[in-house]
């Protein structure tokens, strides 16, 4: 057991303060135990998302040293103990109070999302029949916890603010769980190029990189959206098509 | 009257897991105005932890399974107490909810011909668990979450309900407040359904996370219907042990049925010496003929007994601990590194696998786990229609966890997400029904709005109060010495008079801040519900002299014949917990033979 000294962003973006905090820690312990000890004994009032504590539901997201986390699967001891721990929330958001954070506008995207439309069923009771290695793909996406730590590092909403205009990585892999769906029949080529934004991610791959599920998001996801996207809006026989026939 | 939100709807649906979104998918398709109510964000229920998978008698890995087989196996998981007419109601429909899942987008793991594959778990006679990984619950809340975003339900996110005010008798709509902000929301609406999950939190050890205060119990108890069965709470065999933080979190049952092996300190594999009389024969008899299962020939041999029931092997593990062949911290090892290859069980288990190694540093593909029980789910919950769900309070309807009878004295592994899905879809259907037959919303009074809102704010008004945290951490405690998974009429009567003390200093806990995001508060309108659905459970427990499924009463070790569908149920009367007993109808002949006879 040892005493740590841990710094917690306190108030909302625009009045706010680093409150440090001092809190016995125990053998094992992570960081999402800390927090829940300074809310019991020093900070009832600490906002902090959180809900399974075992990196199956995606709500503790926040900023360890300015690093992207679940604060459920980051363990203490990870950061040497003379080392400070400052934690914030994700900084891509807007701040409700202390570490939770505003993720509304991915609920509005989900809801626009052109939703899943299967062929007709293989058999006459309603099923169908896929293998294995069909679903395996898709199945990768539907690991995604929605933590959106994935958008918070994304550099066209971080730093360019561009959330009107691009859904972001957790939005094209949710785009892509139906893409690539053995069943799926729909096509989402033009909401990803016009609404979807998908023009704005260039490939710098930090999503990937900070993903707890490890999702390949840019290259298992992104980058075949862009590919479909491509081949149905700048392929040059199709523009050609398209020219002469006035179609979309 | 204080500015309150307010919001019209046919139906209103608390809780967002499988069974809330089930319900309000299927009240919405039935034309009902819906508005779903959940006290985290959409897509984060507890649901989202569900391991293993679904159970539904699919028959595609074991062609001899059918609807008779699992209602044997639910009605004799559940110790012969299950609401026969839900166990059939289960067994029967939930081959078809899987399946419209599966039309709604959800993607399986399949067998070699492409069909939806499954897993054996324990109790279950055939592989029967159509699964994920261990992610199905994941697979499942997503899949009805963009399955109800596209249906025009009207979701409210980060929205605590604390009561449902009843005019006349009936539900009337429920009041809320809103996490963000503090402010309160009234919904008036023609009927509710509950979809709160479970109570788990009121216990120290649990898998359950800070959701699981019983609100929808609480909720309905106050509204005046019956709970029934609450001494059945469910502590699964495999939680985490080590380290002292991830205590409690969910090993899935999975792992066994992959597989797995338990062994004590001295490296017996105990489970042989634990199987009850009622599953002789049934279980392999020697390690050589389970290992033979696990690698492949299911049909010659008998499924390893470390695939008995929950009941089962949870006392079994807490049997070894207690006579000194314990693991180091006090739990047993679990096994599946000698039984499968590295490359499978990363395949197989990956949320176990990524789950040891970041929180407690086991390499599962090379060593044994830690485990030992936790609280996991409970049995009991609101008295419900079989065919409708609807609570004895007209217009209250439950479906999931929080309601009561389905499992009997206990729940088999998987027998839950297919619950949700059964009996979601049918409480939204009776929900929209009732709000069809009935017209407008009746009206509440005012009055009666601003007390329960006054009530909710009073903790401010105590600035120098009891800490609601350390309230809530003493009722765990009491909870989880005196009311565990050992019990007896002195630890029963002992947790009923610390309850009675907390009870007073939970009338004393102050909130510091504003209204806004504030845990303290939040915890504090929690402790209400903690404190009811505990003390219903040490009722029902004392009530229940004798060992049954998940109630083990140490002086009363036998299951007495004379209890057996004995129902204990708890009611309301005016201030007072009133106790009622009373004999389940019998079972129709046809059933009674599939039960006696083998289906």
């Amino acid at each position: 057991m040892a005493q740590r000294s841990i710094g917690i962003f306190r108030g909302t973006r625009e009045e706010w303060r680093i409150r440090e905090f001092l809190v016995e820690v125990d053998q094992g312990m992570v960081v999402l135990d800390v927090v829940h000890r300074i809310q019991a004994t020093q900070a009832p009032d600490l906002a902090c998302r959180w809900n399974c504590k075992a990196g199956k539901c995606g709500s503790c997201s926040a900023e360890i040293n300015g690093h992207p986390k679940l604060m459920c699967m980051t363990r203490m001891s990870d950061y040497p103990e003379d080392h400070p721990i400052t934690i914030t929330p994700m900084r891509a958001f807007p701040v409700i109070k202390d570490l939770v954070t505003n993720v509304s506008r991915g609920y509005e995207i989900n809801q626009r999302l052109p939703f899943f439309q299967p062929r007709e069923p293989d058999f006459p009771d309603g099923s169908w029949r896929m293998y294995q290695y069909e679903v395996e793909r898709a199945q990768e996406f539907r690991k995604c916890i929605e933590c959106f730590l994935c958008q918070n590092v994304c550099h066209v909403l971080r730093t360019h603010d561009k959330h009107q205009e691009f859904i972001g990585p957790a939005f094209l892999v949710r785009a892509a769980v139906y893409e690539m769906h053995p069943l799926d029949t729909a096509d989402r080529s033009a909401y990803l190029r016009q609404e979807g934004g998908i023009g704005y991610c260039n490939i710098t791959k930090c999503c990937t990189e900070v993903c707890p599920e490890s999702i390949h998001i840019t290259d298992n996801a992104i980058i075949p959206l862009k590919e479909r996207v491509a081949d149905r809006y700048y392929d040059p026989l199709r523009m050609l098509w398209r020219f002469f026939t006035g179609g979309k | 009257m204080t500015d309150i939100q307010r919001r019209e709807l046919d139906v209103i649906v608390i809780g967002a897991g499988g069974a809330g979104l089930r319900a309000a998918i299927e009240a919405s398709a039935q034309g009902a105005k819906v508005g779903l109510i959940c006290k985290s964000l959409l897509g984060k229920a507890h649901t989202v932890m569900a391991e293993g998978g679904a159970a539904a008698a699919l028959a595609n890995v074991r062609s001899e399974d059918n609807w008779r087989v699992h209602f044997r196996d639910t009605m004799r998981g559940g110790k012969m107490h299950n609401n026969w007419r839900m166990a059939q109601i289960h067994a029967q429909e939930s081959p078809d909810r899987i399946i419209e899942l599966e039309s709604w987008g959800a993607l399986f793991d399949r067998t070699e011909d492409g069909r939806i594959n499954q897993r054996p778990f324990g109790g279950h006679t055939y592989a029967r668990l159509a699964h994920v990984g261990d992610r199905t619950g994941l697979e499942m809340i997503r899949v009805l979450q963009d399955k109800g975003v596209h249906s025009g339900i009207e979701v409210f996110m980060e929205c605590t309900v604390i009561s449902i005010p009843t005019v006349g008798g009936g539900a009337a709509g429920a009041l809320a407040y809103w996490r963000e902000n503090g402010r309160f929301i009234f919904f008036s609406s023609k009927a509710v359904v509950l979809a709160t999950g479970g109570i788990g939190k009121a216990w120290k050890i649990t898998s359950n996370s800070w959701e699981y205060t019983g609100d929808g119990h609480a909720l309905a108890y106050e509204a005046g219907a019956e709970l029934i069965d609450m001494e059945f709470v469910q502590f699964h065999p495999t939680g985490m042990v080590w380290p002292p933080s991830v205590r409690g979190i969910l090993v899935t049952e999975g792992v066994r049925g992959e597989g797995g092996v338990l062994r004590n300190s001295e490296g017996k594999r105990f489970m042989f010496d634990n199987v009850p009389d009622m599953f002789k024969g049934d279980y392999a008899e020697s390690e050589a003929e389970a290992d033979r299962w696990v690698t492949g020939d299911r049909v010659n041999n008998r499924r390893p007994p470390e695939l008995l029931t929950r009941d089962v092997v949870a006392r079994a593990i807490l049997a070894e601990v207690q006579a000194g062949r314990g693991s180091p911290h006090g739990g047993a090892f679990l096994d599946i590194s000698t039984k499968q290859s590295a490359e499978y069980i990363k395949k197989k288990l990956p949320s176990m696998y990524h789950q040891f190694k970041e929180l407690a540093g086991v390499d599962i593909t090379r060593e044994a786990m830690e485990v030992g029980p936790t609280t996991h789910y409970v049995m009991g919950g609101v008295k419900v229609d079989a065919e409708t769900q609807e609570s004895t309070v007209p217009g209250l309807f439950a479906a999931g966890e929080v309601a009561g009878g389905m499992h009997g004295a206990n729940r088999l592994g998987g027998n839950s997400l297919s619950d949700l899905l059964v009996f979601g879809r049918r409480a939204g259907a009776g929900a929209a029904d009732f709000a069809k037959k009935n017209g407008a919303a009746p009206r509440v009074p005012d009055a009666e709005i601003e007390a329960n809102i006054a009530e909710a704010l009073a903790p401010f008004d105590r600035e120098k109060g009891e800490n609601p945290f350390e309230v809530q951490a003493a009722l765990q405690e009491v909870m989880q010495n005196e009311a565990g998974i050992i019990r007896e009429e002195a630890t029963l009567k002992r947790a009923l008079a610390g309850l009675e003390k907390l009870k007073q200093r939970a009338a004393k806990v102050g909130v510091t801040g504003n209204r806004e995001y504030n845990p303290g508060w939040n915890t504090a309108i929690d402790l209400k519900s903690l404190l009811i659905v505990s003390e219903v459970v040490a009722r029902s427990g004392l009530e229940r002299t004798e060992s049954r499924g998940a109630h083990s009463r140490l002086d009363h070790q036998a299951s007495d014949p004379k209890q057996e569908r004995m129902e204990i149920a708890i009611k309301k009367e005016g201030s007072e917990m009133q106790v009622v007993r009373r004999r389940q109808p019998d079972l129709p002949p046809d059933l009674k033979k599939i039960i006696e006879e083998g289906a």
